[in-house]
């Protein structure tokens, strides 16, 4: 299992559009993909989940992956959360 | 004749609103109630059909949705059509819809009440969310539940109803909206929302009279109840009696009388009786409204709030999502020209820091906003002018204060433009850069200004309430919120003689230059061009058809002299009456 902390550093935070973007990255992969905040943790294939999590500038969540395949979604998701969702 | 005020005075048949989208309607009442789903707990004995039947309620609920994501698409724009889209993606959750079978299958319990209870989790996590926007996004979640359980209980779709009625809802939602103006409704009347709520946006957009923001209306009318909405003035007449019906229906008469006789205007120029031309162009709030601008006339849009894509979409647009937005606004509106301004924004409206601003509108608006944004503003920019290839964009900046913000602005946009030679994508190196006149600060320096930049546009709703010193939505101040002020009426002419001297055009953009009373002051003051909602554009054209810019301009000079804002209103009343020009107001 990766295990990955991330920060969100786009302006308008975690809404509707990269939580899509997030699921559908997701769902490329074997792996399980879990977001953790403050003692909550949600499924990362679950677009009704990802969009319950307001996350704002500056909140940092913490990432899990376990899977025949964890390495690469790792890689692709936290890479997609450090470019700001695309937005900065 | 008697006025709205005396019909009002005395009425105890009206409810009070807010005025969504202008226009008289009569008519009877459709009651649009979300209705209150009866869920059902019921144990069931065959799990496997249930599931069949939730697989089947859900392949409906897409259905559904699927046609109110292409209605969207084909009244509104893509980004905007999105909202739809995260719902239809909720249908397709592997995570929510195998919890919810592996609960039917474990509890052996309705599908509905499953459904209800795993939603109404994620909801409550929403709800309890410090975040705005997060409560809108419980309601676009209640919305699906809604909409997945009603499917269950195989209850009908009322995506029709029949043609030619006013529904009255506690609220409506985008896709409640847009369905019912496909049943030619005559009007919306709702509870809740503001003017900037989906369902007075796509009214205004769609020319449906609509009052918002009632509080109880829908509790207070009954279904098939004749009702009158005044969208110019936000009452609602329920059960009218016979006076106020007549009323009404002269006043509808008068309208449309008033609207056939402005038909011939359409392809007449706005010019003064001795040959003056004024523009008239448009302010646009949706890509909806385009339309309407389309037939309504303009000499071109005048005002693009751009900021307004934020508030349907709630969230920023990226570069590629504004460009598709402007390039479409700009091509429609093509060979007219677009101006767009940028972001007008601030700290209250969408909170990023958790520093709340005791005063916002002395706070962080506008271009402050814009370049403590920089990042932010720059997608903006590059949207704007990746769109301008076709030379019919103008890009104005709100709130301008200092010139160093002008600089600083140019400056970006300058990195911008190299930024997109390297690029090499195309672009207009001449878009003309403009800013707004609204702040006391502006005014005064306006000559230094008009040396830097290409035009300007005076924006009254702001510079009012910053030269008096008051907020016009404070009821204990309101009074003096003086358009006619001398004060105003001065500033004006400075700002216009600062910009003739640099020979730069010179508009004006707020409600003022809709308010037809001052037309002709503000043409005489000798203002290039109003722009104004496209409704009111013929009417205005009307006007300046009507009189003498020579007469105008003395009336002007008059203005000048005066000191207080009865003299000056006076002097412009008996303008309107000595040329015999019939004001729009009287009828309305």
């Amino acid at each position: 299992m990766i295990e990955k902390i991330v920060k969100i550093v786009n302006k308008a935070g975690l809404h509707t559009r990269p939580a899509a973007t997030i699921v559908k990255l997701a769902a490329k992969y074997k792996s399980e993909f879990f977001i953790y905040r403050d003692g909550m943790s949600i499924n990362g294939k679950s677009i009704i989940g990802v969009m319950t999590l307001a996350a704002e500038i500056g909140s940092e969540l913490k990432l899990t992956f376990e899977g025949p395949d964890e390495q690469q979604a790792c890689d692709e998701i936290v890479a997609y959360f450090e470019r700001g969702f695309d937005e900065l | 004749m008697k006025s709205f005020k005396d019909i009002y005075k005395n009425s105890e048949n009206k409810i009070a609103g807010i005025a969504a989208a202008p226009g008289i309607v009569i008519g009877k009442v459709y009651l649009f109630t979300k209705e209150k789903l009866e869920i059902s707990k019921a144990p069931i004995t065959n799990s496997e059909e249930a599931i069949i039947n939730f697989e089947e309620a859900l392949r409906q609920s897409k259905k559904e949705l699927n046609k109110i994501f292409g209605i969207a698409r084909e009244k509104m724009d893509e980004v905007r059509a999105a909202i739809f889209e995260a719902q239809l993606m909720i249908l397709d959750d592997p995570i929510l819809l195998s919890n919810i079978e592996k609960r039917i299958k474990d509890e052996m319990i309705q599908p509905e009440f499953i459904v209800a209870d795993e939603i109404s989790k994620y909801q409550e996590l929403m709800i309890i969310s410090h975040e705005s926007y997060m409560k809108e996004r419980a309601h676009d979640i209640e919305d699906i539940k809604h909409r997945i359980i009603r499917n269950l209980q195989k209850k009908r779709w009322q995506s029709k109803i029949e043609k030619n009625l006013i529904v009255v809802s506690e609220a409506l939602t985008p896709a409640d909206t847009l369905l019912f103006s496909r049943s030619e409704s005559l009007g919306f009347v709702t509870d809740h929302g503001g003017l900037t709520s989906h369902a007075a946006i796509i009214s205004r957009s769609l020319n449906i009279p609509a009052v918002v923001g009632t509080h109880n209306a829908s509790t207070l009318i009954k279904d098939g109840d004749t009702i009158i909405v005044d969208g110019f003035h936000g009452y609602i007449i329920t059960n009218p009696t016979e006076v106020q019906l007549n009323f009404f229906t002269e006043k509808q008469k008068k309208l449309y009388e008033i609207q056939k006789g402005l038909e011939e205007l359409k392809d007449q120029p706005a010019v003064t009786m001795d040959g003056k031309e004024v523009n008239l162009e448009a302010n646009v709030d949706v890509t909806g409204e385009i339309d309407i601008v389309i037939t309504s006339s303009a000499k071109g849009i005048g005002l693009y709030r751009s900021e307004q894509i934020l508030n349907e979409l709630g969230t920023f647009p990226d570069e590629e999502e504004q460009t598709v937005i402007y390039s479409k606004l700009a091509s429609r509106i093509y060979p007219k020209f677009v101006t767009i301004r940028a972001f007008d924004i601030g700290g209250d409206k969408f909170r990023f820091s958790e520093y709340k601003e005791p005063n916002p509108f002395l706070g962080l608006r506008g271009i402050r906003f814009l370049l403590e944004n920089e990042s932010l503003f720059r997608t903006q920019i590059r949207a704007v002018l990746r769109s301008s290839e076709n030379k019919n964009i103008k890009f104005m900046i709100p709130m301008i204060s200092t010139l160093d913000e002008v600089w600083r602005t140019q400056k970006i946009i300058q990195e911008c433009k190299s930024e997109l030679k390297k690029e090499k994508i195309k672009f207009d190196n001449h878009i003309k850069i403009g800013i707004m006149v609204e702040v006391p600060s502006a005014a005064v320096m306006a000559k230094d200004y008009a040396e830097e930049i290409d035009f300007i546009s005076i924006g009254t709703n702001d510079l009012i309430q910053y030269m008096m010193a008051v907020d016009r939505g404070n009821d204990l101040v309101s009074n003096l919120y003086q358009e006619f002020s001398p004060v105003i009426i001065r500033t004006i002419d400075h700002i216009v003689s600062a910009a003739k001297e640099s020979k730069i055009p010179v508009s004006i953009c707020g409600e003022m230059a809709a308010d037809t009373l001052a037309i002709p002051l503000l043409v005489g003051l000798g203002l290039d061009s109003l722009s104004m909602s496209p409704g009111t554009i013929l009417y205005a054209k009307r006007i300046i058809r009507g009189f003498e810019f020579k007469k105008a301009k003395t009336l002007a000079e008059e203005c000048l002299q005066c000191k207080t804002e009865v003299e000056i209103q006076k002097k412009v009343k008996k303008f309107f009456d000595d040329n015999n020009i019939s004001r729009t107001r009287n009828i309305l």
